[in-house]
């Protein structure tokens, strides 16, 4: 199992760990994610104006180039995973943007939404299976009690990112279970943390975020996993919750599979 | 601003973002939800008629506009497809559009870093603040 891979920014610095236990699982796993060769940054936000271009290129540029490796692109960060996703469906719906994007790229083949993009939780899910990664878990969580944050990138806007129901989700919560942990259910799994105003209002990203960490631990959570760097930094640094460790999801997975 | 350049900043607006004002039907789910609401001087729902009204400028100056987490909830969730996420971020990119006015400039951002600030975290504040 083949597929190309697109780390990120943030994937390559700070959010190693993110990066590494997510490559050394999938090795495990028999899944093989050859990274894109000179991927550029997504930009962290998809640009949600239709005369916007120059911003959305470097998703298309990510996306023709899996398209001419004839494989399926896999994100890991929440973040990269929502601009690729909607610039992709863009490629795929908007003549305008379209016809712009390839007049500006000028491409060998122009690109028109050809590639399928996945995130890694759905390789996990859709294409190794959660039953077939069960078989492979040879350090069962047994016990913990883990709070599934999906924050808001992973969903949302449901109909594009087409990966979960956005108000009910469950396949963190399929993965908890495969790796022998109990999920935690509870309100704000899926309400934002507030960590894209991190910097611009502090005072706003320590409020949502320990609205989330406080009802995740009186649901009696020992630890909370995200697939968002930016979340897992505002979470711990304004979550208000040194108790509550927050970890990538890949992390857990590693030290299931035996190979953290 | 006269008449004509204020319609037409309001129709640029709508045009480059798709969003149908006419939709809403008012029942404020979009502010019920959203996460920053109560830091907000007018709210998701206030944007969409205000914008209907064409006080844009009203919008362009006030802090709202940076307040906004582009969590996409109220997109989700508004049962008449009206998009107010988009409808503030219209605004602020009208905001950051005009020469001078970028809201994070580049020499801020020193001061705003520290030893565990992903990447992501300034990546995305550029995107939503400068152009």
């Amino acid at each position: 199992m083949k597929f190309s891979y697109y780390p990120g920014c943030t994937l390559k610095t700070k959010g190693k760990d993110l990066d590494t236990y997510a490559r050394a699982s999938a090795e495990a796993l028999g899944v093989e994610l050859a990274e894109l060769p000179e991927w550029q940054c997504c930009g962290a936000v998809y640009p949600m104006a239709k005369d916007e271009i120059a911003t959305k290129l470097s998703a298309v540029r990510a996306l023709a180039n899996a398209r001419d490796l004839d494989t399926e692109l896999v994100t890991l960060c929440s973040a990269c995973h929502n601009v690729i996703k909607q610039v992709n469906n863009d490629m795929k719906t908007d003549a305008d943007i379209v016809l712009r994007v390839n007049n500006y790229l000028k491409l060998d083949t122009p690109y028109n939404g050809e590639t399928n993009v996945l995130h890694f939780l759905e390789v996990l899910r859709d294409r190794v299976g959660f039953d077939e990664l069960k078989k492979k878990v040879v350090n069962p969580l047994t016990g913990r009690k883990i709070a599934a944050y999906y924050g808001c990138l992973l969903l949302r806007p449901s109909k594009v990112m087409a990966m979960d129901d956005p108000e009910n989700p469950t396949i963190l919560e399929d993965f908890i279970r495969a790796i022998g942990a109990e999920p935690v259910i509870y309100a704000m799994r899926n309400e934002c943390c507030g960590g894209y105003v991190t910097i611009e209002n502090p005072g706003e990203a320590k409020r949502r975020s320990n609205a989330v960490l406080d009802n995740a631990a009186s649901k009696g959570a020992d630890t909370v996993v995200t697939a968002c760097p930016l979340c897992l930094y505002n979470l711990k640094k304004n979550g208000g919750h040194d108790d509550l460790p927050v970890v990538y999801f890949t992390e857990l997975l590693a030290e299931a599979l035996g190979v953290k | 601003m006269s008449h004509n350049k204020n319609a037409a900043k309001v129709e640029q607006i709508l045009r480059s973002y798709g969003v149908d004002v006419r939709k809403c039907m008012r029942c404020g789910k979009c502010t019920a939800t959203c996460p920053a609401f109560d830091a907000m001087e007018y709210h998701p729902h206030q944007f969409i008629y205000m914008v209907e009204r064409g006080e844009v400028d009203k919008l362009a100056a006030s802090p709202s506009i940076w307040h906004c987490l582009s969590c996409f909830a109220c997109m989700e969730r508004c049962p008449r497809q009206v998009e107010p996420a988009k409808l503030i971020e219209a605004v602020r990119v009208a905001v950051v559009r005009e020469k001078g006015q970028n809201h994070l400039k580049p020499e801020d951002v020193p001061a705003l870093l520290d030893e565990d600030l992903p990447q992501q975290a300034i990546t995305s504040a550029f995107r939503k603040y400068s152009k």
